[in-house]
């Protein structure tokens, strides 16, 4: 168990992509962070940095007390667990498991004991002579996480361990590593591009647009503070509505003539972007804005509404017990709805 | 897969037919020959045969020559095979490491798989010739006086290190491909398990390249046995002497040379029945190729 600090840590490829700005990140000992954004975005570059398996081109990586930038990854005392499991498929369960112990010297008895409780803890005991491909997608990803455990490493790296599993299972298996790493206690940097994988798992989230730091903060503090409109966008299902406006300072009025009474206003004047989640809008006949249905989308426990206000797009998203149907409409908006955004760099304001 | 139908037999035979042509003409005549020839006693002028039974067959294990090429046959065999895999691995696996210029590199090495054999077996003789060669050049300087097509041994020689370099290349191609056939995220798990490169090497690149390798073995062991004549022919010169030779070599010099049509008819089934083992035991193992995802 260990903290990890990036300090500066920047990678530019051999053929000039700048895949991560420099970026510094704290996550203090037993903290579970996971890296979220679009595909591209260069999480797996810098999770690929920490477990040593890129070079680092500037900044400094530490994990515990130590600098890491030129250790090799067989010596940081990391575990990692791949997307595809990356199994050795001429190695048995148990082999597959045992190797990384193997190679530390440990005696053959230590190993089989430990490989034996990690299997007990994952419901592989009686798998454990088999072939990674005499097993399910299910299983494999269980070896891979087993394979983890057994090191006892101080740091986990999980890049999108659950994406080739079906989505039963990828919610069965989130659960499960959740409760897994919080018994083991160990520091865990988890890659993900699923924002509801990202919601649920973490402790603190790091979201990453481009090769940069969008914002760093708790699930509860990036769905209700985004710092910009990418992080509004980006996190959350359905995502917040962004409309483009203006601000006098006092009061913010949408492009199209709508204005937000009583939602405040930044102090910023002229143009501005405004965010409005789906979930924060209510329908209500005496309601001040004018919503324009042109969509009902049902989707079980509640449904989404999709049309037009102030004549810019727009989506509601309403409880099941509340009917609804196309046509124009009247919407209120909750305490604290409203966000506001810068209108060139979308930073919050 | 679909299933193309045709009214009637006559239509898929006549499509056949030259592909069977070639095989009748090209490999069951001329085997079926062999084999009735090898029970015969040919008169060396080619005024009719007698019938000897299996004479020329037991003729075949009393031979002191016979049994002398079936050793050094065995031995170069072995050499060839063994090195020209060693080799080739351990080029690959540096190639494969290379990341700056990488498809230059390759590419340069591969070209050495486009010069036609006759060439390269010409090229490699050259450099062991008796006055001009580099290699017999160099031996001298060191005091060693090479005697290629005198020296049995010196001979022996040049045969095996020929044969090794010319075959080099098609393995180079195989276990390049085979490497990169190796998932890149099961090399790095090993990265991060392992921090010994040669022992990660022979933990899970070496396994997992051994159906490349065995595939290989097979192709290799063929190659020495049967493709390594033009080579041997060049450096021997058709002039057997006291030169090393392998066994299809000897089937050429005996029938050809020595006129005696029936021991080298045998020796030629003995060599079919050879290939017969061989290609089972390669069928045998493409059906069961290790299937390891
Ligand atoms: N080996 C590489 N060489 C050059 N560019 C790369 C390499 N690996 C990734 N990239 C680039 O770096 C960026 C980030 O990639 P990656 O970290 O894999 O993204 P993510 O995991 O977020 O999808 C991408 O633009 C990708 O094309
Ligand atoms: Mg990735």
């Amino acid at each position: 168990m260990a903290k990890v600090k990036l300090d500066g840590v920047r990678k530019v490829y051999p053929n000039g992509v700048e895949a991560v700005e420099p970026c510094d990140i704290d996550i203090p000992d037993g903290e579970l962070v996971v890296l979220v954004g679009p595909s591209g975005c260069g999480k797996s570059t810098l999770l690929r940095m920490v477990a040593g398996l890129e070079e680092i081109t500037d900044g400094t990586l530490m994990i515990g007390d130590a600098v890491m930038n030129d250790v090799e990854p067989a010596n940081r005392n990391i575990a990692m667990v791949f997307q595809n499991y990356a199994l050795y498929p001429h190695m048995t369960v148990a082999k597959n498991m045992g190797y990384g112990l193997k190679n530390r010297g440990l005696p053959k008895a230590e190993i089989n004991q430990k490989v034996a409780e990690a299997a007990k803890m994952l419901n592989l005991s009686e798998y454990l002579n088999r072939r990674p491909s005499q097993l399910s997608g299910g299983q494999r990803q269980r070896v891979a996480m087993g394979r983890a455990i057994v090191r006892s490493p101080e740091l986990f790296l999980f890049d999108e361990p659950l994406s080739n599993l079906d989505a039963k299972l990828r919610n069965q298996m989130r659960i499960e590593i959740r409760a897994l790493q919080q018994r083991l206690g160990v520091t865990a940097m988890y890659v993900t591009h699923d924002q509801v994988e990202a919601m649920t798992l973490a402790d603190r989230i790091i979201v990453l647009n481009a090769g940069r730091i969008e914002q760093i903060g708790t699930p509860g503090e990036i769905y209700s503070q985004p710092a910009s409109t990418f992080v509004a966008s980006f996190m959350g299902a359905p995502p917040m509505n962004i409309f483009t406006g203006t601000s006098d300072g006092q009061q913010a009025t949408l492009d199209g003539g709508v204005s937000l009474n009583g939602a405040g206003a930044p102090s910023h004047t002229g143009k501005i972007q405004i965010g409005i989640r789906p979930e924060d809008v209510a329908l209500d006949a005496s309601g001040p804005l004018p919503f324009e249905v042109e969509i009902v989308e049902e989707l079980g426990a509640h449904r989404l509404l999709h049309g037009r206000l102030s004549g810019q797009p727009f989506s509601v998203s309403v409880n099941k017990d509340q009917p609804a149907q196309t046509g124009p409409a009247k919407v209120a908006l909750k305490p604290g709805a409203v966000h506001f955004f810068d209108a060139e760099a979308g930073r919050r304001l | 897969m679909k299933r193309a139908a045709f009214g009637q037999i006559g239509f898929p035979i006549l499509l056949l037919i030259p592909q069977l042509v070639i095989i009748a003409i090209f490999f069951y005549w001329p085997a079926g020959y062999a084999i009735q020839s090898s029970f015969y006693l040919q008169d060396p002028f080619g005024f009719g045969s007698t019938y000897v039974g299996m004479d020329n067959y037991t003729r075949l294990t009393t031979s002191r020559t016979y049994l002398s090429s079936f050793w050094f046959t065995v031995i170069f065999t072995t050499l060839v095979t063994f090195f020209s895999l060693a080799i080739a691995l351990l080029l690959a696996v540096k190639a494969d490491k290379v990341i700056r210029g990488a498809k230059t590199y390759r590419t340069l090495l591969m070209w050495v798989y486009a010069i036609a054999p006759p060439v390269a077996g010409l090229m490699g003789v050259m450099l062991f010739d008796q006055s001009r060669g580099n290699i017999t050049q160099l031996l001298a300087s060191f005091g060693y006086d090479y005697r290629l097509g005198v020296n049995y041994w010196d001979t022996a020689a040049a045969m095996i290190t020929v044969s090794i370099w010319k075959q080099i290349p098609v393995n180079f191609i195989f276990f390049l491909s085979g490497l990169q056939a190796i998932p890149r995220s099961v090399r790095e798990a090993a990265l991060i398990d392992n921090a010994s490169g040669s022992s990660r090497f022979w933990d899970i690149t070496f396994p997992l390249l051994a159906p490349t390798g065995f595939f290989l073995l097979i192709i290799n062991i063929t190659y020495a046995l049967f493709d390594t004549f033009g080579i041997v022919d060049t450096i021997v010169k058709g002039e057997p002497g006291n030169n090393p030779m392998t066994l299809v070599y000897r089937v050429f010099v005996d029938g050809f040379r020595g006129g005696d049509l029936g021991g080298s008819s045998a020796q030629s089934v003995v060599l079919m029945v050879l290939v017969l083992i061989l290609t089972v035991v390669q069928f045998r193992f493409l059906e069961r190729r290790i299937h390891y995802t």
